[in-house]
């Protein structure tokens, strides 16, 4: 009965072979280079010797060596053959008929390996039968095998973790350059170092036991229902690790949000205003106090919103970038526009939402200039930069403004560069709104 | 009382004989436990294919950003013109991927498939409480996964706001086009879903609280039970509360109310809506969310106890433990939903408390993983490919469950919110952990469910290719998010500091279609074992519980005469004393004299005293008291 099931789908997948085989012919014959069969050369000596160990396939394998030449040569033609492709598709709906020809290549390359899989299987499987005939089958081989197997994965595993940190850590980790992200730094660090000690300890504990007391003849398990006293102890030992944590977490994160009265109101005070896909920046002027924002108050000329009867609107300032003095506090006040963004700053370690409808709050103190950090970065192009963190729709991945840490004397120096929101133009349009449509405006409101 | 129910069990059992089974009764609208669970499953696992795919696809684009695949268009149309995903088909992408996978695989497929099948098998019920509602329960999930598929027959695109759907993305159409009907269809099928849990809900705790065999008192339950019990309590009071985000988000959309809505300008447009709060819906929705993630976790672990203890061939260490445990998750996990919101601008003071809350809960969850650990110590272990999974389940739920300790600590989550670091995190902890919990349990019980038995080779292939790929796929994204790469971005060329990522996008890349692959190997097993695998033995794994002591054969009322009484703790593996390494839960202790322990008879006077008198005679130490 297996036996017949069994043929039946290596017909099947002989068919299949055949019918690609028929596909391949002709880009077979003008597309060959030397590189290609190359591959081709090499990938059917592989298959050979495979192929040879079950002599009962033998008729499928001679297809699928075939087969695979033919497919190798298909995955070499795709890279190039997609740049032309592309550009047919430019011209008009129509798909190059290679495009199908490739994916079919695929599919006969994992059918292949599904063949391969299933061919070392069935050796396998006789292997097994060979042995319980002889008397020599041991029942617990597997068993040993993968217990085995489980302690190389563990000693890979903690390769891996070693080279993740060592590599990739190395390419993540920047030094926070706020004061309040030397805090959060600190903080992940322990945090880091207790998390490592507890994951290779677990990892070593949960892989090595199964080799250890893996089942073997006459190896019986001990009973061993319960230990309060453990049980109590690795209670106790993680609560205490996290009150630690929870305390030291704690105190940094009210002293990160809970800034102050009168140092929030000594802070430097910039306006970030996030919309689909672009900030805008607003800096207090001269008067140091952001005028009033009126999201009805919007138009073309005025996209901000910003509602000019409010007079401490009238000297604010317009930036192309985030500029801010080093080793000063600024506020900075979020509010968006349309949806939901996130202001996000990766270096400086600050992040809050965006959020129609309210205003959001971070204040910190840059640490090191722009300057600074390229010299310690050993890049010349390196920049601090704000970021979305929060889906906002198809421009989401690049909805970036550059952030320049500079000296306060540059800080004063660029800010006195700076255009006004309050443009002529806008005083006129200002100007008629207040006189005609000013009664208009607020039945408008009320709606 | 227990004569009773024996009588009724038999007497309903005799009346069902009659019944003339047709196709539709029988494979469709079947109202037996067993078949509802075949059914949630498989379901469950296409709507996991299709999701997977969903994922290698915005793999491909992470990995190439550059490169066109004609190929696309093929499959995609319009949304691949010329061979390149569009960004607002990236975002239906992940947020489909995520929807379905939370959802469809995780939820219900999960504990929709080993609910029902285990609750009644283990308690030794005949059926659920209500079979009607039951079957009610799958087809309002097959429809809702019906309409979430259909999304993407949808000219404007399935909902694209990340599964989260945070107005107001998913409220204002000219933000997003996945926002138009594709977010209808998106809340539509929710809706249908949500009704699909609490059918299932209160059946499972009714039957967990009302049909327990003989014997069956809640300490004698298995650790899957109980897990399935607190799972279902969990769900049944933190889905309604999706149910109200869900309506109060369609009346913002379709009728032109301000719940979540206030402020906007819109491409230009100054839209009407005004006193409504963005955050509003986030509390809403992380009041079900959260509780959520333990809603996937929970049931993984209690199959994970069950397989770790029986091939272990010892008793799960810490029963008790393990039960308070579970139930210290379900109570607190109600009271941790705002470490999602750290940065969204609620107040922060309350931040503060939610940190605190959810550090907490990591103690519980810590001693599960401890106990694991004790219960591999000094086992007897069988590597079948269900132990495997459980394995590995453990280890993605400590290597996951570990970095929730950044995200947890409100400082730390500034700089990690919405970054890789969060989506590394979440994939390994219930992602990763859940499906393999879930693959262990359908390795395990498939013997219960089809009567045959899976590929066990294929099985380990399965799991080895899996394990690796997953780790390979999530264990790099740690850093990435450590580095401040966002979430859900489309392509990493647009910032120069994202540049160096592209290369380990690349791994990560292979990796996911090398374990998407690998997955082949399993449905290729599962599907043609279901005809072809060998015949199962009653009880193949030699377990204790009471499934096992049903024919292998799927007979109406799961027993063919009485339903059988339980007279001790499903955890009785290697009890020295005894001849077989397992005792079933079914053997009184009148038949097991030389392995009963003082423990066994909770201070019953009359038994103690019999087993004394036994153990004179038979040289056996006089158990004390």
């Amino acid at each position: 009965m297996k036996f017949k099931i069994n043929n039946r789908f290596r017909a099947v997948l002989g068919c299949l072979l055949a019918v690609g085989l028929l596909f391949s012919t002709p880009s077979f014959a003008f597309q060959q280079d030397s590189l290609a069969q190359d591959t081709a050369v090499s990938a059917t000596a592989d298959t050979v010797d495979e192929g040879e160990a079950d002599t009962a396939a033998t008729g499928v394998v001679a297809d699928t060596t075939a087969a695979e030449g033919e497919a190798a040569t298909a995955t070499t033609t795709t890279s190039s053959s997609s740049s032309s492709s592309s550009t047919v598709v430019d011209e008009g709906p129509q798909i190059d008929p290679q495009v199908y020809k490739n994916m079919t290549y695929y599919i006969l390359l994992f059918l292949i390996v599904c063949t391969v899989v299933a061919v070392v299987g069935k050796v396998l499987a006789i292997y097994e039968l060979t042995r319980k005939m002889n008397g020599k089958y041991n029942p617990f081989a597997n068993n040993t095998f993968q217990s085995v197997l489980l302690v190389i994965f563990l000693v890979a595993f903690l390769g891996f973790v070693y080279y993740g940190y060592a590599v990739w850590g190395d390419w993540a980790w920047r030094s926070a350059v706020t004061e309040h992200g030397e805090r959060i730094d600190t903080m992940f660090i322990i945090t880091t170092v207790i998390i490592t000690i507890v994951l290779v300890l677990v990892h070593i504990l949960l892989l090595t036991f199964p080799y250890i007391y893996r089942m073997r003849k006459g190896t019986k398990a001990y009973y061993y229902p319960h230990n309060d006293t453990i049980e109590k102890i690795w209670t106790i030992v993680p609560a205490v690790v996290l009150t630690v944590l929870v305390l030291f977490g704690f105190f940094t994160w009210r002293s990160i949000t809970n800034v102050p009265e009168d140092l929030q109101k000594s802070a430097i005070q910039v306006e970030v205003l996030g919309e689909q896909f672009q900030w805008q920046i607003r800096y207090p002027g001269a008067d140091g106090v952001i005028g009033k924002r009126n999201y009805k108050m919007t138009t073309p000329m005025n996209s901000y919103g910003i509602d000019f009867n409010d007079k401490h609107a009238w000297d604010d300032i317009q930036a192309s970038d985030i500029v801010i003095p080093v080793n000063k506090s600024v506020r900075f006040h979020i509010i968006s526009k349309d949806i939901i963004h996130s202001f996000y700053i990766p270096d400086f370690r600050v992040q809050i939402n965006a959020v129609p409808g309210m205003t959001n709050y971070f204040q910190f103190t840059p640490t090191m200039t722009t300057e600074d950090m390229r010299e310690k970065m050993n890049d010349p192009k390196y920049d601090f930069v704000m970021l979305c963190n929060k889906i906002c729709g198809s421009g989401h991945y690049n909805m970036q403004k550059k952030v320049v840490v500079v000296t306060e004397e540059e800080y004063k120096e660029w800010l006195s560069t700076q255009n006004k929101y309050f443009t002529e133009d806008l005083q006129k349009e200002f100007a008629a709104v207040d006189s005609g449509d000013s009664k208009e405006f607020t039945t408008a409101s009320l709606n | 009382m227990s004569s009773t129910v024996i009588s009724h069990g038999a007497a309903h059992h005799d009346a069902h004989d009659h019944h003339q089974e047709t196709f539709l009764t029988k494979y469709i609208f079947s109202q037996d436990h067993k078949m509802i669970a075949k059914q949630f499953l498989i379901t469950g696992i296409v709507m996991a294919v299709f999701a997977m795919l969903l994922s290698i696809l915005f793999r491909i684009q992470l990995a190439w950003p550059d490169t066109d695949f004609p190929i696309l268009e093929v499959f995609l149309g319009k949304w691949a013109e010329g061979g390149r995903m569009k960004p607002e088909f990236f975002l239906s992408l992940v947020t489909i991927h995520g929807t379905m996978m939370v959802f469809f695989v995780l939820t219900a497929g999960l504990s929709g498939t080993f609910s029902n099948l285990l609750i009644p098998y283990q308690l030794g019920a005949r059926d659920m409480a209500s079979p009607l509602m039951n079957m009610l329960s799958y087809w309002f999930f097959f429809t809702a996964c019906v309409i979430m598929v259909a999304s993407f027959f949808v000219e404007s695109g399935p909902a694209s706001a990340g599964w989260t759907i945070y107005p107001p993305l998913s409220s204002v159409p000219t933000s997003i086009p996945g926002s138009g009907l594709g977010m209808t269809l998106w809340l539509i099928s929710m809706t249908l879903f949500i009704a699909s849990q609490v059918l299932g809900g209160v059946n499972y705790i009714s039957t967990v609280l009302n049909m327990r065999t003989k014997g069956m008192d809640l300490w004698k339950m298995p650790l899957t039970i109980w897990a399935f019990f607190l799972t279902a309590i969990v769900g049944l009071l933190s889905f309604p509360v999706l149910v109200s985000a869900v309506v109060l988000l369609f009346f913002d959309r379709s009728v032109g109310t301000s719940f979540y809505l206030s402020d906007l300008v819109v491409q230009g447009e100054i839209l009407p809506n005004e006193g409504g709060s963005p955050i509003l819906f986030q509390h809403l929705f992380w009041f079900l969310g959260h509780p959520e993630v333990y809603i996937v976790v929970m049931p993984a672990l209690g199959l994970t106890s069950e397989i770790i203890s029986t091939n272990s061939r010892k008793p799960i260490f810490g029963y008790h433990a393990m039960v308070y445990s579970l139930v210290g998750i379900t109570v607190l996990s109600f009271i941790v939903w705002g470490h999602h919101m750290f940065v969204t601008g609620m107040n922060p003071f309350l931040g503060g408390v939610f940190m605190i809350t959810t550090l907490i809960i990591a103690v519980p969850s810590a001693v599960k993983a401890f106990n694991y650990i004790a219960t591999l110590w000094r086992g007897n272990i069988r590597f079948t490919p269900a132990m495997m999974f459980a394995i590995g389940m453990v280890s993605f739920f400590v290597s996951g469950g570990l970095t929730g300790l950044y995200l947890g600590n409100a400082a730390l989550d500034i700089n990690l919110h919405d970054t890789y670091f969060v989506v590394a995190h979440f994939h390994l902890v219930m992602g990763s952990a859940s499906i393999f919990g879930m693959l262990a349990g359908v390795y395990h019980w498939y013997p219960k469910m089809f009567g045959r038995m899976m590929d066990t080779k294929l099985g380990y292939l399965h799991f080895w290719l899996t394990f690796i790929g997953a780790y390979l796929v999530f264990f790099p994204m740690h850093f990435m998010g450590i580095d401040g790469v966002p979430r859900r971005y489309y392509t990493f060329t647009a910032f120069p500091f994202m540049d160096k990522w592209i290369s380990v996008n690349l791994l990560i890349t292979w990796s996911a279609i090398v374990a998407g692959l690998a997955q082949v190997a399993f449905l290729w097993n599962f599907f043609a074992s279901i005809w072809k695998g060998k015949k199962a033995t009653q009880n193949p794994w030699n377990s204790n519980t009471l499934e096992w002591t049903t024919p292998v054969e799927h007979i109406h009322g799961n027993w063919p005469g009485e339903i059988p009484t339980v007279y001790r703790w499903p955890y009785d593996y290697s009890k020295p004393g005894h001849d077989t390494d397992f005792i079933p839960q079914t053997v009184p202790f009148s038949e097991t004299m030389s392995s009963n322990l003082p423990h066994d008879f909770e201070g019953n006077e009359e038994a103690i005293r019999i087993q004394n008198e036994w153990n004179k005679e038979n040289n056996r130490e006089v158990i004390e008291g």
